[in-house]
Formats: C-alpha cells, sequence, structure tokens
C-alpha cells in the first residue's frame, strides 16, 4: 500500500482533498453542506463565491451567522432552479448515499456546474465486509456509524459500485482519489492499492461527456 | 405588526433618539406619485441611531411594517417608559450594531407618525387631507424614502432591512434603486398579497367604514370612527398571531371570572386581548391611514409593475445581496412565498441566503426577541461589511 501523508488541518481530510481541487476564484455550490466547514474554508482560502444549500434550519442558521451565502431546502428541489453552468463547481460531499434519485441528481448537477465532485464512505471497505462476514449484522463503522433503523443512508454503494455506475451513464469520472482517513479526523492518506478494500472514502470529480 | 417593545432585558440601548423632520417636494416640484396624482410637500419623519462614517458607507435602511413609526430603538427623553418597536434588535452590540452602523428609519408616506398622511393638513385648503389624499403605493413610499437618503447624502445603502409591509419596501427598494442597495433583509413578507391578506385587510377597512363616526373620513372635528378601527386592529392582530400561540396563550381561559357569564361582555382572555389591543390601537393611529396603507399593501405587485408578470424579470433589476426570512407558523406571508422570491433569485444568480426559522409565534414573530433571527441578521451584515 503506498501513502502518502499530509499534513493536518482541522478541516476534516476528504473536504481538504475536496478544496485541493478548487481553483481560486471559481463559483462553488455546495449541496448538503451541513455546517459549512467545507465552504467557509475555500472562502477564506481561495476567495471562491460559495453557495449551499442544506435542509436542516440549525445547520442552515450556523452558515449564514459564518457569513456564508446558503439556502434552507432540499438538494433535490432548489438545484432545479439555477440556469445552466451557474458554478465552476458543484460538490456533493458526503450525501450520495441519501439521494433518492442518483443519477437524476447527478445530471442535475452536470448542467448547473461546469465540474462536478462527489464523495461517498467505501461500502466495500475490509471493516465493513467483514462485520457483515463475521458477526453478521449490518455494519456500524466510523464512516457510516448508524444503526439500520436511524440511519439517513438510503444506499449503500462501493469504489467499485460508483465506477460501473458511471460507465452506464453520459458522464466520466476526470479524477478521483481514494482516501483513508488517520485517527484524527483531520489527518488521512491517500490509497492508490486495491483503494475498494483499503479505502473508507471515494472522492470523485466529474464530466460531462461530449455531446451530451 | 403588534406592539412588543420592551425595555431590553441586557440594558443595551441607544439611549435618547431625536425625531427629525424632512420637508421636500414644494410646489411646484411636488412628487408624481404612481397613480399619476401629485403629493407635496411631503413631510417625512425619521430618526437615526450610530453614527454615519465619513465615506457615507454604514447606513442601514429600516423600514417599518403596517402600523409602525419612526422610532425604531431607543427612548424619546428620560421619562419615555418604552423604546422604539425593533428595541431587542438594533442597539449597541446588537443584531443591527449601533456601535458600526448608521441606522436610519422612518415613517412611511400615508401614515400618522410624524410623516404626511391622510391626517396632515393640506396646504391648499388648510384643512386636513381626508380621503382627498391621493392613493399611495408601496413604490411611492419607497420613493419618498429615496429622497429622505439623498438629503442624508447616503448614495449607498450597506443594508435594507424590513419585516411584513416593511419588507415589500426593501424588495422595491432593490428593484427601483438597485444602484443603491448593496444588500437586502426582507422578513417574512412577500411579493404581492394574497387572496387571503386582501381579504382580511378589506374586512379590516369595512369595519371602519361601517362606523357612523367615520363619515366617509370626515372626522377630524368630531368623534373618531374609535370602533371600526378597533374592530379593524382585532382582525388584524389574529393574522399576526397563529392557532398554536393563541392556544398557548390564552386557550380557552376566562378572564376575570370562573364561570361563563352568559352576556357579551366578554369572557375569554382571548377576547379582552383583542379588546385591548384595539383599544390601545385607537390613541395612536388614524383610521384613515390605516386605509391607505392597507391599501397600498394590497396594491402591491412587484412581479406586475417591475416584471411583466415575472418575478424572475424583477429580480434581473436587481444587484443586491439578499438574506430571507421567513417563520414557519406565519400564515399571513407563508414560507412558500418566500420560497418563490429565492427561486427567482436563483434563476437570476443573485447571492441569496435563506433560513425558514421555526417559530410558534405567527406572522410577529419577525417583531419578538429571537436568538436566531439576531445572530442571522448579524452574521449577514458582518459578511456585507467585510466583501466591501
Amino acid at each position: 500500500m503506498s501513502v502518502n501523508h499530509y499534513n493536518t488541518e482541522v478541516m476534516r481530510f476528504d473536504l481538504r482533498i475536496i478544496a485541493s481541487w478548487i481553483t481560486p476564484g471559481a463559483t462553488v455550490l455546495g449541496l448538503g453542506c451541513g455546517e459549512g466547514d467545507l465552504l467557509l474554508h475555500l472562502k477564506q482560502n481561495k476567495q471562491v463565491k460559495e453557495t449551499g444549500i442544506e435542509i436542516v434550519e440549525s445547520r442552515v442558521a450556523g452558515c449564514i451567522k459564518k457569513g456564508l451565502s446558503v439556502l434552507q431546502g432540499d438538494i433535490n428541489e432548489e438545484i432545479l432552479d439555477y440556469p445552466d453552468d451557474a458554478f465552476d463547481y458543484v460538490i456533493l460531499s458526503q450525501t450520495l448515499q441519501q439521494v433518492y434519485e442518483p443519477s437524476r441528481l447527478i445530471h442535475d448537477m452536470l448542467r448547473i456546474g461546469k465540474q462536478v465532485i462527489v464523495s461517498f464512505p467505501n461500502f466495500g471497505h475490509w471493516r465493513v465486509r467483514a462485520q457483515v462476514l463475521l458477526t453478521g449484522r449490518t455494519p456500524v463503522t466510523r464512516e457510516l456509524p448508524y444503526a439500520w433503523y436511524d440511519t439517513p443512508n438510503i444506499r449503500v454503494l462501493s469504489i467499485k459500485d460508483f465506477r460501473d455506475f458511471v460507465k452506464k451513464m453520459a458522464f466520466h469520472i476526470e479524477k478521483s482519489v481514494a482516501i483513508s482517513p488517520g485517527k484524527k479526523q483531520e489527518s488521512g492518506k491517500i490509497v492508490t492499492i486495491m483503494p475498494n478494500l483499503l479505502a473508507t472514502y471515494g472522492i470523485f470529480q466529474l464530466g460531462k461527456d461530449s455531446g451530451s | 405588526m403588534s406592539e412588543y417593545t420592551e425595555h431590553d432585558k441586557t440594558g443595551a440601548s441607544v439611549g435618547v433618539v431625536e425625531r427629525k423632520h424632512y420637508t421636500f417636494a414644494d410646489t411646484p416640484d411636488e412628487m408624481v406619485l404612481e397613480s399619476g396624482r401629485r403629493l407635496g410637500p411631503v413631510t417625512i419623519a425619521y430618526e437615526t441611531c450610530g453614527t454615519l462614517n465619513a465615506d457615507k458607507s454604514n447606513a442601514v435602511l429600516i423600514l417599518h411594517a403596517l402600523t409602525g413609526d419612526a422610532h425604531v430603538a431607543g427612548y424619546h427623553g428620560p421619562d419615555d417608559d418604552k423604546p422604539g418597536w425593533w428595541e431587542n434588535m438594533v442597539g449597541p452590540g446588537k443584531g443591527i450594531d449601533t456601535s458600526k452602523y448608521f441606522v436610519v428609519c422612518s415613517n412611511i408616506l400615508g401614515s400618522c407618525m410624524g410623516t404626511t398622511g391622510p391626517a396632515s393638513i393640506n396646504p391648499a385648503t388648510g384643512q386636513p387631507y381626508r380621503l382627498e389624499f391621493p392613493v399611495i403605493t408601496i413604490g411611492d413610499m419607497v420613493k419618498a424614502q429615496k429622497a429622505l437618503m439623498d438629503h442624508l447624502g447616503i448614495k449607498k445603502i450597506l443594508a435594507v432591512v424590513g419585516g411584513s409591509v416593511g419588507g415589500m419596501q426593501v424588495l422595491e427598494w432593490c428593484v427601483r434603486y438597485p444602484e443603491m442597495v448593496i444588500s437586502a433583509i426582507p422578513l417574512a413578507t412577500t411579493t404581492k398579497h394574497s387572496a387571503l391578506a386582501i381579504a382580511f385587510n378589506e374586512v379590516a377597512r369595512q369595519a371602519i367604514m361601517a362606523d357612523p363616526n367615520w363619515n366617509n373620513g370626515d372626522y377630524y372635528d368630531g368623534q373618531k370612527p374609535d370602533l371600526g378601527l378597533a374592530v379593524a386592529r382585532m382582525i388584524g392582530h389574529i393574522t399576526y398571531l397563529s392557532d398554536e400561540s393563541m392556544r398557548m396563550k390564552f386557550g380557552r381561559r376566562l378572564q376575570d371570572k370562573t364561570d361563563l357569564s352568559f352576556d357579551f361582555g366578554g369572557d375569554f382572555q382571548v377576547e379582552s386581548y383583542l379588546r385591548h389591543q384595539g383599544s390601545k390601537f385607537v390613541e395612536r393611529f388614524d383610521a384613515n391611514a390605516f386605509l391607505f396603507i392597507t391599501k397600498a399593501a394590497d396594491y402591491y405587485d412587484l412581479e406586475k409593475q417591475h416584471g411583466n408578470g415575472s418575478a424572475v424579470r424583477a429580480f434581473s433589476k436587481s444587484t443586491a445581496r439578499f438574506l430571507l426570512i421567513s417563520f414557519t407558523s406565519d400564515w399571513l406571508y407563508p414560507t412558500y412565498q418566500s420560497k418563490a422570491m429565492v427561486k427567482a433569485m436563483k434563476k437570476n444568480t443573485l447571492d441569496v441566503s435563506f433560513c425558514e426559522i421555526e417559530a410558534e409565534y405567527g406572522h410577529d414573530a419577525f417583531l419578538l426577541p429571537s436568538d436566531r433571527l439576531t445572530s442571522l441578521i448579524r452574521g449577514f451584515l458582518e459578511s456585507v461589511c467585510q466583501s466591501l
């Protein structure tokens, strides 16, 4: 397993990877932006013009309090209002597993964004596999910390699943990285060998197929 | 809007503020109104808190609702027993921080709290205007506010803030004078009244006009239509509350009695509350002004006037950064109306934030002390300042 260590910062490791892909001064839409950590980082360090969409009132309020431009609403509906190519980047971080119609949402993201970044917890990770195999129970991990009865995740997918899915769609992967966070959430490493087994998260940048 | 003015619990206040007046539109340069009629001279009552900085870039214009006035915060003197209507939001260290911002609030055109309205003396006749007063619009109110801003030498307004009918004025500012508005906070408002909102206003107006003392608006020399105006206010109050807030505040509790009285003197606390609100209101408000202002609110249609029927086209004129806020229990200007605005702003790729605050107080929630509302407004204003 080849490993690249990164300096630790306060922001979560997967968000730091995403941030490194964003060009300074870009317009960025964060879907399901939560408390706005990534958007705030991008605003302060990359001078982006940020917009976030988040459904939980307290999180929306937390974002606006920090000075971020954030809308309260359902990402599946809110995304429909924007004109084509309204943003340089549209980011869906750790929310894909909660989306009812992933292919429709990603198509909408590609319509309004020039670049689309999607990340999700990898259900193919060995710890997940081992839990199912050894305990016979639905896995509960740091990345997927919910019991079956209170999980917001309505679907589970692995990095391989996502690659198979993209092949069937009218978009392609422009770059991807598989990661495995360290003990602290802000530290971690990039996994290049057997990522579907060894990585806890997959991060993908998607582009429209030409002609689509 | 209701009255919730209370002393600030933390003791923070702008202190004593002075009511000022500005008169313009003298003959022959009267204001040309949206109706085509002319009005002049026009006097605007206004108050300011905080200090305007050297480059005049820290002005926050606050626009009051239906029956409000220029007295947004502070006290008119050391013996004043009540502060301004938004004391919980405006003051040193508060959501709209008067140690940073220069706050301006003026009484709207057509009102009776110092600005020219139907109770003012018509210089042509030496008598009150009464129904001779021209029907004014939200646009006319904003035009008058613009004249005041010009008078104060303010070319760019850091933020235009207001709720309810004040929120309509905020929206009007954004499309009528887009070059002047850096940011805008429309609270609990709409681009146009629903049939429901018009219906309540019409019942309120009919209550006034059915009072024999109203006398076609000619009552300034005699008995005022206090009963009609009080009923109008009672109707308004119902629309500002919610089922939930009324249930919590009053339920079916009786007022000063343990058994039903079997007469019409009033049994329930909610009856007593509404009567009290009605009788308090007639002491300070003019019935004709109520007719004119509710009419202006009903006439308001941002889409029709500025977008040929399209909200998207109307907001395409604006360049402001927006913070929209609605409240879950507000059934007078429900959240769907704010969301429709947000949608139109997004289609114009305007910079807009939106939050629906969970609140049980109905439409009046925008006036009540709320840590959430305060922190949203504070954070937004700070961010607007930083991005200048």
